[in-house]
Parts: C-alpha cells; sequence; structure tokens
C-alpha cells in the first residue's frame, strides 16, 4: 500500500520539479549555502512517520491542503517546523538548519498544490454504513450526534489521512493515541477495571471505562496494572465489511472536515 | 563605607552563626565559606551544593518517617518567559533565581516575597541554536552575584540591590555562543562555561577576576595549529569543533584542579570532514585553576557522532576501590556508561553501562568505546539506544556519603539518527543530520541508585518517561526527584521505595536543593514557571 502511495505521489513530480527549480533559484539568491538534503528527504525522515509520504496524512494531519490550520503563512510554517504546536503531538525540529526549514517549508507547500488524493468509494454509501450496518456511531460522535467512548470525528477528514483511516478500521489497535491505550487495572481488593488511559504519570492513571466513567488511582496501590499496547477498544472491521464498504466508509470519513 | 559595611555583614554573619534571630542580612560569602559548604547546610552556596558536585544535603529533619507529610509552603511564580531550569542559590535567608530569558530574582526564603528582580534585554537577534532559552542558575562569590547571559556575557550584581558591578563580553552571540550554565565562583575567579555547539563555534573555558571582570585565562577545548590534539581533526575542521563546557564543573582545593565536561564536536551528525578522535570533545578535562593549563583530559566518546556530550556533572569523590581508597572523579555519561576516573592523574578505572545502550560492545582496558559496526548516522535513518540526549543529560546527579551511592535520572530512550550535508556558515545550525526519538510508551525513565565503586545499579524507580529533572539526596536518607508529568518525590535512598509526591502542574526541568528557613529544613524545586518551597 506504501508502494502504490509513492507512485502515486510521482505524478505530480513534475510540478515538485519546477517549486524545486524555484527554490533553487531562491536559494542561490539567499546569503545561505545550500544545504543538499532536498525538502522531499527531509520531509521523508523527519515529517512522514505522522504525516505519510507525500503528506498524504497518518497519525497528523494530511498535508495536502492550500490552507494548513497552524501555519496561515510561510513564516508561521516555519515557525511550526522548527518549534513545533503547544499542547499538541506535534513537535519541534530545531536540528534542522535555517536552509533546511525552508526547503521543508517549501515542500510542504508544494504538497498543497498539488492534487488531493481521490476518496477510493462512495461517501454517501458511507454514511450509511457508518449508521448502520458499522454501528460507528454508537461510540463515536460527530457533529453533536452519537457516542463519547471513542474520540470525536467531526474533523477526522482533516487530521487523519486515508491510509490511516483505512488502518484505524481494520487494525485499530495498531495506531492508538496516547490517550486512547487500553489499560487494565486491578486493585487490592480484586475490583477488575478496563478502560482508556486518560493519563498517566509515574504515580497515577486515570482510566476511563466503556461506560464513560473516570477512575482515578493510585499505581502504588493497585494489585495489577497492564497497558495493553497493540489493543483497542474499537472492534476491527476487517471480513465485517466488503473491501467496497470499507471503500466508502474511508470516503465518509475523509469527507468529515468539521462543515455541518 | 564600603569598609563599613563589610563590618556590618561580618557582624550579621557571625551573629547567624551564633543562631540568633536571622534577618534580611547579607553576609560575606567567602571562597572558604564554600569551600566548607557542608558545614552551614541552612544554606546552599554554589550550584551543584559543593565544589564536589555531590547535590547532597547534610540536613536530616525531613526523614523517611515524615517525608509523607511534606506540603508547599510557598510558591512563587515568574510568570512567563519559559519553563526553569534554575537551581537557586540560598545564603542567609535570600533565594537566588534566574527565569529566561534574562533576569535574576531575589526572594525572602521565609515568604517567598521578591527582594529585587534584574532583567538584561535581550537582542532582537539573539541567537540560541540547538537549545532552549534556558538559564540554570547564579554563582555568588563576597557580596556579589555571577551571571551568565544568553548574548554570551557575563554580569557581576550588587546580591542585596541587583545593581550591576561589571559587565563583560565573552564571546560574540553572532557567531552562536551563549551562555546557559551558572558560573563557578573559585578563590578569587568565576569560571564561565560556553554554549554554541550546535553553530560550530570552537569551545573554550575562560576563568574572569571576580572583582573586575578581567578575563584572567582562556583554555580552548579544541586544540589550535601545532598544539596536541590539533591533529585528531581534519584540515581546518578544528576552527568550527565545538566542544563547548556549557554545565557547570567541579573543583579540588587538592589538586587545585577544575573538573569540566566538554560537549560534542560539530556538526553533530556528520563526521566526514572532521576525521579523527576529534580532542578534546565529548571529554572530561582538569584544568589548573591559577593558569588554565590542561593538566589532562579523559575522552568518553572520541569522534562522537550522536551528539552524546560529556556535558553531565563530575563527581569528586574519595571511595573504596579494589581495596584501597582512591580520589576519583565519577561521571554517569551522556553515551549511557558509568565512569570512574582517578582525579589526580586522569588515569581510566572502570566503565559499566547503567542503561540501555546498542552502539558499543564495551569499554576496553584504556576507557576506549569498542564501537559496534553499523551504528553511525544514515541518510535513512539508523535506530539505536540511547537517544540523542543521551541515558542522562544536564541534569544533575547526587551523590550521598552516607550511602555511597550514585543517584541518576535515566532516560530509556532510542533514537533513528540521520545524516545529511552540512556547509559551515557563521551564526547559522551547523548538525549534519538530526534524530527521530521514539517516544511515548516506547520510552521511559528511571531513577537509578548506582554503587559508587562499581556502576552496578543498586535499585531503580521506574518513571513514566524520560525525565528532565535532576536529584538530591540528603541526610535524610531521602532522594527528590520529577517528572515531565510534574511530580516531584521522594524516595528512599536505600531501597528506592517512594514515600512521597507531589503534583506540581507542569514539568520538573530543574535540581532540587535543600535549605533552612528559620533553622528548619527546607526543599526547593521549580517546575514549569513556578518554583515551590516545601516544608514539614
Amino acid at each position: 500500500m506504501l508502494g502504490l502511495r509513492a507512485a502515486k505521489h510521482q505524478s505530480f513530480g513534475g510540478l515538485l520539479m519546477r517549486h524545486t527549480v524555484l527554490l533553487a533559484f531562491f536559494l542561490m539568491l539567499s546569503a545561505f549555502a545550500w544545504a543538499q538534503t532536498s525538502g522531499k528527504q527531509l520531509f521523508d525522515s523527519h515529517c512522514a512517520r505522522c504525516h505519510g509520504i507525500g503528506g498524504t496524512g497518518g497519525e497528523g494531519p494530511s498535508l495536502t491542503r492550500l490552507v494548513l490550520q497552524h501555519a496561515g503563512d510561510d513564516e508561521a510554517l516555519s515557525s511550526v517546523i522548527v518549534n513545533g504546536i503547544p499542547n499538541s503531538d506535534m513537535p519541534g525540529n530545531w536540528m534542522l538548519g535555517t536552509n533546511d526549514v525552508k526547503a521543508v517549508a517549501e515542500y510542504v507547500r508544494s504538497l498543497g498544490r498539488a492534487e488531493e488524493e481521490p476518496l477510493p468509494g462512495d461517501a454517501e454509501n458511507g454514511r450509511r454504513l457508518y449508521e448502520g450496518k458499522g454501528a460507528c456511531n454508537v461510540c463515536h460522535i460527530v457533529a453533536g450526534e452519537g457516542g463519547v467512548i471513542g474520540p470525536d470525528l467531526s474533523n477526522i477528514g482533516i487530521v487523519r489521512g486515508l491510509a490511516h483511516l483505512r488502518e484505524a478500521l481494520v487494525a485499530p489497535g495498531a495506531n492508538v493515541a496516547l490517550n486512547y491505550v487500553v489499560v487494565t487495572a486491578r486493585t487490592k481488593d480484586g475490583k477488575e477495571l478496563k478502560g482508556h488511559r486518560v493519563n498517566e504519570d509515574s504515580f497515577t492513571v486515570q482510566l476511563r471505562d466503556e461506560s464513560g466513567r473516570y477512575h482515578s488511582l493510585d499505581k502504588l496501590e493497585l494489585a495489577s496494572f497492564e497497558k495493553k499496547i497493540g489493543e483497542s477498544l474499537m472492534p476491527s472491521y476487517e471480513g465485517e465489511l466488503t473491501l467496497e464498504e470499507l471503500d466508502d466508509l474511508v470516503s465518509y470519513l475523509s469527507s468529515m472536515r468539521g462543515e455541518p | 563605607m564600603r569598609h563599613l559595611f563589610l563590618v556590618i555583614a561580618w557582624g550579621l554573619w557571625a551573629s547567624l552563626a551564633l543562631g540568633l534571630a536571622p534577618g534580611l542580612a547579607l553576609g560575606q560569602v567567602t571562597y572558604e565559606r564554600i569551600l566548607n559548604a557542608d558545614k552551614e547546610p541552612g544554606n546552599w552556596l554554589t550550584y551543584s551544593g559543593n565544589y564536589s558536585s555531590h547535590r547532597y544535603s547534610p540536613l536530616d529533619a525531613i526523614t523517611r518517617d515524615n517525608v509523607a507529610s511534606l506540603r508547599p509552603v510557598w510558591v512563587f511564580q515568574t510568570g512567563g518567559g519559559g519553563s526553569l531550569e534554575t537551581s537557586p542559590i540560598v545564603v542567609d535567608g535570600i533565594m537566588y533565581i534566574t527565569r529566561p530569558p534574562g533576569t535574576v530574582i531575589a526572594l525572602d526564603v521565609r515568604t517567598g516575597r521578591t527582594l529585587w528582580s534584574w532583567s538584561r534585554p535581550m537582542p532582537e537577534k539573539l541567537l540560541t541554536l540547538g537549545f532552549p532559552r534556558t538559564n540554570r542558575g547564579v554563582a555568588i562569590l563576597g557580596e556579589t552575584l555571577y551571571y551568565g547571559t544568553l548574548d554570551s556575557y557575563v554580569v557581576a550584581l550588587d546580591a542585596s540591590s541587583g545593581a550591576v558591578r561589571w559587565e563583560k563580553e565573552v564571546a560574540d552571540n553572532a557567531l552562536g555562543y551563549s551562555i546557559t550554565a551558572a558560573p563557578l565562583a573559585v578563590k578569587d575567579k568565576i569560571i564561565v562555561g560556553i554554549s554554541g555547539g550546535e553553530a560550530g563555534v570552537r569551545g573554550f573555558l575562560d576563568a574572569y577576576d571576580a572583582a573586575t571582570g578581567e578575563r584572567l585565562w582562556r583554555l580552548w577545548t579544541v586544540p589550535g595549529e601545532g598544539e596536541p590534539g590539533n591533529d585528531t581533526w581534519g584540515g581546518d575542521s578544528w576552527k568550527t569543533g565545538g566542544a563547548t563546557t556549557w554545565l557547570t564543573g567541579s573543583y579540588d582545593p587538592d589538586t587545585n584542579l577544575l573538573y569540566w565536561g566538554t560537549g560534542n564536536p560539530a556538526p553533530d551528525w556528520n563526521g566526514d570532514s572532521r576525521p579523527g578522535d576529534n580532542l578534546y570533545s565529548c571529554s572530561l578535562i582538569a584544568v589548573d585553576l591559577d593558569t588554565g593549563t590542561l593538566e589532562w583530559h579523559f575522552q568518553f566518546t572520541p569522534h562522537d557522532v550522536h551528539d552524546w556530550d560529556a556535558n553531565q556533572i563530575p563527581i569528586l569523590v574519595d571511595a573504596n576501590l579494589g581495596g584501597e581508597t582512591r580520589k576519583m572523579v565519577a561521571m554517569a555519561n551522556r553515551n549511557a556508561f558509568f565512569y570512574l576516573i582517578d582525579r589526580t592523574s586522569g588515569e581510566f578505572l572502570l566503565a559499566n553501562p547503567y542503561a540501555k545502550q546498542t552502539w558499543a560492545k564495551e569499554i576496553d582496558e584504556t576507557g576506549r568505546p569498542v564501537v559496534l559496526p553499523d551504528t553511525e548516522p544514515t541518510e535513512e535513518g539508523n535506530l539505536l539506544w540511547p537517544s540523542l540526549q543521551g541515558a542522562t543529560n544536564w541534569f544533575s546527579p547526587s551523590y550521598s556519603p552516607r550511602t555511597k551511592m550514585l543517584y541518576v535520572a535515566v532516560r530509556e530512550m532510542s533514537s533513528y539518527y540521520f545524516k545529511a550535508e552540512s556547509v559551515y556558515e557563521p551564526g547559522t545550525s551547523f548538525l549534519g543530520g538530526g534524530e527521530r526519538a521514539l517516544q511515548g510508551d516506547d520510552a521511559a525513565g528511571a531513577i537509578r541508585a548506582l554503587d559508587i565503586s562499581t556502576g552496578e545499579v543498586k535499585w531503580e524507580f521506574r518513571q513514566h518517561s524520560p525525565p528532565w529533572a535532576g536529584v538530591l539526596s540528603t541526610a535524610g536518607d531521602l532522594v527528590f526527584a520529577g517528572t515531565e508529568e510534574g511530580n516531584f518525590f521522594a524516595l528512599d535512598a536505600e531501597s528506592g521505595e517512594p514515600l512521597w509526591h507531589f503534583q506540581t502542574g507542569d514539568d520538573v526541568r530543574s535540581n532540587p536543593i535543600a535549605f533552612e528557613i528559620d533553622g528548619k529544613q527546607h526543599i526547593a524545586v521549580a517546575a514549569g514557571q513556578v518554583l515551590f518551597v516545601f516544608g514539614l
């Protein structure tokens, strides 16, 4: 799948080439030396783990959009690359030099001007599956409607790319956000608890069970405490939905961009 | 007038020493007082508590039995400027802390109320390449505080008023030189270390006349042409070689040597332009206090390509080794090995890993690492333990002479190391690559207690994530430390059993200290932008 996406990425190679020429010209004008590493290379090694190869999104948002929420202009984009975004998973990249930051920023901008990856299926049918066969709304809220055990999906099309959405449906435990890690705990008086680890420090853990109830636990007071890395409270839809239905559901999820 | 003040100050100091009512009077902090800091544990007179850098308090009123009752007595909100990494100094009822980017604050230790505050405006084009805009504290000598600035000056401030006595430019900030470390005051000298390795500066250690600010000597940590060690660099690479001295060192009056760690060679992750060992990067240097002469060096990581600076605290200990008491310097190094070195001769004594590492087969009998193949950074990224930030970093360890254990805050974390091209341009980052650390539940932290004579791990207390906070041990057989999740906590120094913890509400990224208010033991630590003081 990764290979397929990489091949698609080649289709806007011509556009990239134009920008590379522009970028080279700009850097020749600047007083700085041109770092040999290109923006794409740097992006692939530093950013693609979360934003996906070609910026199509993953654990981090897709960047194949002209307007980026935290980077309205080039200066803001450079600042986000260097300093990260406070109170988010976006880390700073202080080790990138001035020219490297420029190269990455220019590459990210080029992604926004490229055509967005087309939806793989029928989003309207995906909506029906979401509320019907998939019953996603039992656990997820969208635009104020639905359950709250899982994450709010109102903006999921902005913050997650197609590949990540598909993975979340077929292997929901593969990539779990830190505050949705499944944990089990047993108190010294024998009470068993299972739920999402909402927060954790060296002494305490805050657990939210499947009924939505919070439990404030002192680790030292527990008989056992276990992180179920690789697990999710969400069931896998592999085999439950056909490949076509999965495409439709992914398309519907990707269309959720916070618009009413 | 000045003479009269001295007489009054001495009188007040004498009254304090006699246990009379303490006021906010300032005593002379002589060299002899700092040298004998352990004899006045109610104060905290130098960055690491004493010249041996033990960060150990002889105060024993807070014990394993009563620490559960520890509670905040006051907090001081510095109000902006970024996370505090300051290690307070406490002298005769006054606490001195720093707040980034350029403020020194004097507080009444009884109440936390401000006595004075002094700020240095930072230039618009301030360069701090490769590190946060932070500061780790001040030094005091006589009636004067000494403070290193991000724009690379040393400033002498009157300790009673915050008025500037003198200031001196140490190096050119436009090249990336900067100061974050607390200076070290010894005899009549102020020893100043420098930051800027990620900008490709050439490192040095400086000594200034405490009274006048005149520079007395400078030791370049990268040897110049014709000097021994210059041949461990290729071509002109020594001119941009890094090896900066960005953390406070130690001092032994018997050898009259300063012990100071040096940083990584530049560029960090691409060593192609600097073939050789790159002396004296990633080393411990022993420097004659009077002349600035390099007496000996020990290099932990020759030709480093992972940014494993040796800017950790050198702990001076006289301890048993193979049946005899040796004068040693101990260091838990960023490269994940614990070292013992003879502090008279520089002879390597032993090394043992204290954290997970995948880069060296072992340390050979000369102290040189036997580096495993395929551990260099690559274009695609090469996964290795420890991470770029190392198995530990600048935050202080603590040595308790009671338990003979070294308490180290350990980072168990790995990184993909990347290699890239890098061309030196003055005043820009000179890195040659980067890292991507494995975070979240892939990483963890610990406080580990190491036997000072062997480095053997006697116990550990696991932390949720890799820490950025230092450790304090006390004669109450307690170890205090902090976490990235805001916990400040106390462990049993003998067993590691957790005895008390407090949620500060923000990252603890500083070093704790102990001192007295009205004759009672207290503990201070900074978390986020707030300084906390705890007491029974």
